[in-house]
């Protein structure tokens, strides 16, 4: 167990430095990225051959790239690393969003977890009949709503007067300043980022179920005389959630690594995502990598975790 | 005479799909009485595993349609409903199945899918159910049981788990056990075992069984009464002794001749029934074997009954061959061609 | 009626699986899944290959048409040595080496029609053009009592005994000498296993091929193989001509198997002494010392704990590993002698001095340890 740890915390550090390391790489050879383009950027408007040149060459943009990436990683774990643009600290501005952040995914992710699941259960009960076909087309159209418009939608009719102002309009409001206000503020973008996982989860946990009914070990349970709803949720729910906790424990952690740039943007919250968003507008390369480091830990936390309740799920791949 | 336990009575079942309807069982009569054991013997999709599910009440659905009944010690389980069935499904009647490696959930703990067995009929308490858990665990010669009942499924070899399956289907004490092919997926030297462990725990719990198979070999040391099954039909029904020693129907003849044998010279070939066995959906007309059958004449096209045609009371068949002509021929069947041994 | 020239030859084969734990995945102990292996087969023969589940059977085949590589060990086809032959030099061999599988569900990619199931093998190995090549796979369904229409079909759309004739072309596609088939008919129904078992012989009778036929079930095993060898635990108990097998058991390891075959005799069902083995195999992992079987053997003494014994030939090319053997005369144990595929690890010289008198585990009448 232990050795298992050991070995899955050496491959996160492994993934950490790729990730980075090719975000590092792709910011140097798109259009506009590179040198040439930040020094100038950073040089301002009509600034001089000659200016852009000294830009370059105090900001080490003439340096060879693997050295200007290690330049980078020591400034972000000795917390120096700072916007180009605006100069400000990267980790001060993560720390910042990260409550803004954190509310909406715990909240998005209890509520597309819970819908998720008896969204799928009901329609795989009732597989084939009227309410099934129902849940599948709502799932659907769930599934295929853009984020972003289903959040100007809202945003627009529920919030800003299109047909109510019940719901305040956007920003983010601190759980400690305000409680009511907090949750007031992120019901909407809890919903409209939830839409999309409740139909997605859905859909693969009633084929997840419907596969699981199929199985000889639920015949032997029914054989054995038991009530049918034991044999749902402790034979077949069992087995058919396993899959569905990997995918929310991946899809929990990318949000939570700043995943939810369109929600976060659209609703105006302020959070990690949002920071992301306007970074790559502005072509900021130190956010960035923050960002991308941030967000990176995450996933490769959350599939640890995921690996560790699997094998409590699942005493077959438990190493002995 | 032994109490009657077990009466199915002209059972039917249907099964509407969507290429038609599929006649799994079309009229099984068979009787079963406390400390008997009954064999149906047949190929994959003969109806034997249906009838056996049919009498659990595990084909139950809104395609299926039932004919017939099923009387257990006088209840007729097909009017009974879901719950009721419940009841008598595990209690009074147990089920084993034919893969040991999937009838387990490979989650729970040995110990804890016999315990819910014994939860679901009887208020006993967690700490009683697994004492008996581990007797029973024992009583079916798992060695260690104080200890293996908290193993999971797969820390099981495949015979230990169709031991676990079996302690786990006589947890309440049922009157029948119905194994389905419980021998199929194991090692020749396991099946020995698991054949003789059914036998012995049918005194030991006082209880009937019913034994699924496609090998008659299986069955031929520890069945009293054997029905031979085709295309959801009886073909023939005879006390053991007179199956395997005054065979009435082709089709029964096919089956034993296609079995290797260790007890004769070996044949130049085994017989081999030609063909597959018939769609159920558009079942030919008159009897279903004709196709298959190197004796069918003309009057295969009409379908005989399933009655007596031998001296011996009991031994039915459904055959129009003269049964002196039969025992004249069977042997070119049987035998696969070779001389027979003393 | 078979040539003398070995078509395959094993030379103290073993194959070992490592199990690895810790952070750095080292080796703590091995699997002896196949354990000083020492076989030859002619061509055109059949050898069968018979033991419980664990003993090693089927990864000795694996080995043997190198899907595995062995661990140690030679193995000489045509004489020539391919135990550690690279995936580019095997190629050519893979021509001649093929493998029907247990599990005809599990072994035909449901996505492929047969079409290509069983033409795959001729376009990897660039054989004709297309038009040719669909010929060839329609003349193989025909070969294996399937219809040409069968061509476009999946394999989900036909039954057990089907699909197992679908591997069984596959198999033959390349027209190979050797063809290893893994428990091919203990999946099927007995009256679809009687056509499969006839189908391998008319086939073998058509190609000149060579089967090593591994199967659990010494009934099955009788019926098509010339020579049949016994393994338990990784290694080769007995080796005999399957008659002679029948007729004389010698191991007590073979003694069991036979009588647990079930005879469709309820009389003599009834009548015969099933020697039912304790328990489950041991743990390849850890085997028992001496004699392997020793803690499973009705007739086993101190010297079975200690000493390994040596594959003895009792003439008629009839070789087993025992101390206590049956059916064996005065006469035959004078002359018995250790043979050259004993194990390196067995004492040549622990031949056995005494017989445990006479077995006849089919028709009952089994031996008994108190007869010595």
């Amino acid at each position: 167990m232990a050795a298992f740890l050991i070995r899955r915390l050496i491959g996160a550090v492994l993934v950490c430095v790729a990730v980075t390391f090719i975000v590092f790489l792709i910011f140097i050879v798109v259009p506009g990225g590179g040198k040439q383009g930040t020094a100038e950027r950073i040089a301002g408007k009509n600034a001089t051959p000659a200016l852009v040149k000294a830009v370059e060459h105090q900001w080490g943009f003439d340096r060879p790239i693997y050295t200007q990436y290690a330049i980078m990683m020591k400034k972000m774990f000795t917390n120096k690393l700072v916007s180009y643009t605006s100069q400000q600290n990267v980790l001060t501005q993560i720390v910042q969003g990260m409550p803004a952040t954190f509310s909406l995914t715990i909240g998005a992710g209890l509520i597309w977890l819970f819908f998720g699941i008896v969204v799928g259960v009901i329609s795989a009960v009732k597989a084939g009949r009227l309410s099934d076909r129902v849940i599948t087309v709502l799932a659907l159209i769930g599934i295929s709503m853009p984020v972003f418009w289903l959040g100007i939608v809202t945003r627009y009719y529920l919030a800003e007067g299109g047909i109510s102002t019940f719901f305040p309009d956007g920003e983010y409001v601190g759980i400690t300043a305000d409680p009511l206000k907090w949750f007031s503020h992120l019901i909407l973008p809890w919903l409209v980022l939830a839409v999309l996982f409740i139909g997605f989860y859905g859909r693969v946990l009633r084929g997840n179920i419907l596969d699981a009914i199929n199985e000889d070990y639920v015949r032997t349970a029914r054989a054995k005389g038991l009530a049918p709803r034991r044999i749902m949720i402790k034979h077949v729910l069992r087995m058919s959630l396993i899959p569905i906790i990997t995918l929310f424990g991946l899809d929990f952690a990318s949000v939570l690594g700043g995943g939810a740039i369109l929600t976060e943007t659209v609703f105006d919250l302020h959070g990690v995502g949002q920071y992301a968003a306007q970074s790559i507008n502005n072509f900021d390369l130190p956010p960035i990598m923050g960002v991308t480091m941030y967000g990176a830990f995450f996933i490769v936390a959350f599939s640890i975790l995921v690996d560790l309740f699997y094998a409590y799920l699942d005493p077959r791949i438990r190493p002995t | 005479m032994a109490e009657m336990l077990l009466e199915v009575d002209d059972l039917s079942v249907q099964f509407a799909t969507e290429d038609g309807l599929v006649r799994a069982v079309d009229g099984v009569s068979f009787e079963l009485e406390r400390g008997k054991v009954l064999g149906i013997v047949g190929e994959s999709g003969s109806g034997k595993s249906v009838t056996a599910m049919t009498v659990m009440g595990l084909t139950r659905g809104v395609n299926a349609k039932f004919g017939g009944s099923v009387t257990y010690k006088g209840v007729d389980l097909l009017a009974a409903s879901d719950s009721e069935m419940q009841g008598y499904r595990g209690n009074e009647i147990g089920m084993i199945f034919q893969d040991p490696m999937t009838s387990m959930n490979p989650v729970y703990r040995v110990g804890e899918q016999i315990v819910e067995a014994i939860q679901a009929h009887e208020d006993v308490d967690r700490r009683a159910a697994r004492k008996r858990a581990v007797e029973l665990l024992r009583q079916v010669g798992i060695p260690n049981p104080e200890s293996r009942v908290d193993d999971f499924p797969h820390q099981f070899s495949g015979g230990m788990r169709q031991r676990a399956m079996i302690a786990m289907a006589l947890s309440c004490n049922p009157s029948i056990l119905i194994a389905d092919e419980p021998t199929t997926a194991l090692d020749v030297t396991i099946q020995a075992q698991i054949v003789e462990l059914i036998d012995r725990l049918k005194s030991d719990f006082d209880s009937a069984v019913i034994m699924i198979t496609h090998d008659l070999g299986v069955v031929a040391d520890i069945a009293d009464e054997i029905l031979v099954m085709y295309a959801g039909r009886v073909v023939e029904r005879a006390e053991t002794r007179d199956l395997f020693y005054d065979p009435q129907m082709p089709y029964t003849w096919g089956l034993l001749g296609s079995i290797p044998r260790l007890d004769r010279p070996r044949p130049e070939r085994l017989y081999s029934i030609k063909g597959s066995p018939p769609s159920l959906i558009n079942a030919p007309g008159g009897c279903k074997f004709r196709p298959r059958c190197p004796y069918a004449f003309d009057k295969c096209g009409e379908e005989p009954a399933l009655e007596q045609r031998v001296e011996t009371a009991g031994h039915l068949d459904r055959c129009w061959l003269d049964v002196d002509f039969k025992r004249d021929h069977r042997d070119e069947m049987i035998s696969g061609g070779a001389t027979e041994a003393a | 009626m078979s040539s003398q020239a070995p078509l395959i030859e094993l030379r103290h084969v073993k194959k070992y699986f490592p199990i690895r734990r810790g952070v750095l995945s080292r080796e703590v102990a091995r699997v002896h899944a196949v354990d000083d292996v020492s076989l030859a087969v002619r061509e055109g023969e059949t050898l069968g290959l018979v033991g419980e589940s664990g003993c090693g059977k089927s990864t000795l085949g694996r080995t043997i048409v190198r899907l595995l590589e062995p661990t140690a060990g030679e193995i000489l086809f045509r004489g020539q040595q391919i135990e550690s032959l690279g995936p580019r030099q095997l190629r050519p061999l893979r021509r001649e080496m093929q493998m029907v599988f247990q599990d005809p569900y599990a072994s035909l990619n449901p996505r492929k029609r047969v079409g290509s199931i069983i033409g795959d093998p001729l376009k990897i190995h660039s054989i004709g053009d297309k038009r040719e090549r669909k010929a060839t796979v329609e003349q193989l369904l025909e070969t294996v009592g399937l219809s040409p229409e069968h061509y476009n079909r999946f394999p989900h759309e036909f039954s057990g005994g089907q699909r197992q004739r679908i591997g069984i072309a596959r198999a033959l596609a390349l027209r190979p000498k050797l063809i290893v088939a893994d428990e091919p008919v203990s999946a099927l129904d007995v009256s679809i296993q009687a056509q499969m078992l006839n189908l391998l012989e008319d086939l073998q009778n058509e190609f000149q091929l060579t089967y090593i036929f591994v199967a659990h079930d010494l009934g099955v095993v009788r019926h098509v193989s010339d020579r049949i060898a016994v393994m338990y635990l990784g290694k080769i108990v007995e080796l005999s001509p399957a008659e002679e097998l029948y007729e004389r058991p010698i191991m007590p390891y073979t003694e069991a198997l036979l009588s647990a075959v079930p005879i469709p005799d309820p009389d003599l069902a009834r009548k015969r002494e099933r020697i039912v083995l304790e328990g489950d195999v041991p743990s390849p992992i850890n085997p028992p010392s001496g004699c392997r079987f020793h803690p499973r053997c009705r007739y086993a003494s101190q010297v079975c704990r200690e000493i390994e014994p040596p594959l003895t030939d009792y003439g008629n090319g009839h070789l087993a590993a025992c101390h206590h053997p049956l059916n064996v005369d005065a006469a035959t144990l004078s002359a018995a002698h250790a043979a050259p595929q004993t194990p390196l690890s067995a004492q040549e010289e622990a031949l056995p001095h005494d017989s445990s008198g006479a077995s006849d585990p089919v028709h009952g009448a089994g031996g008994h340890p108190g007869d010595r």
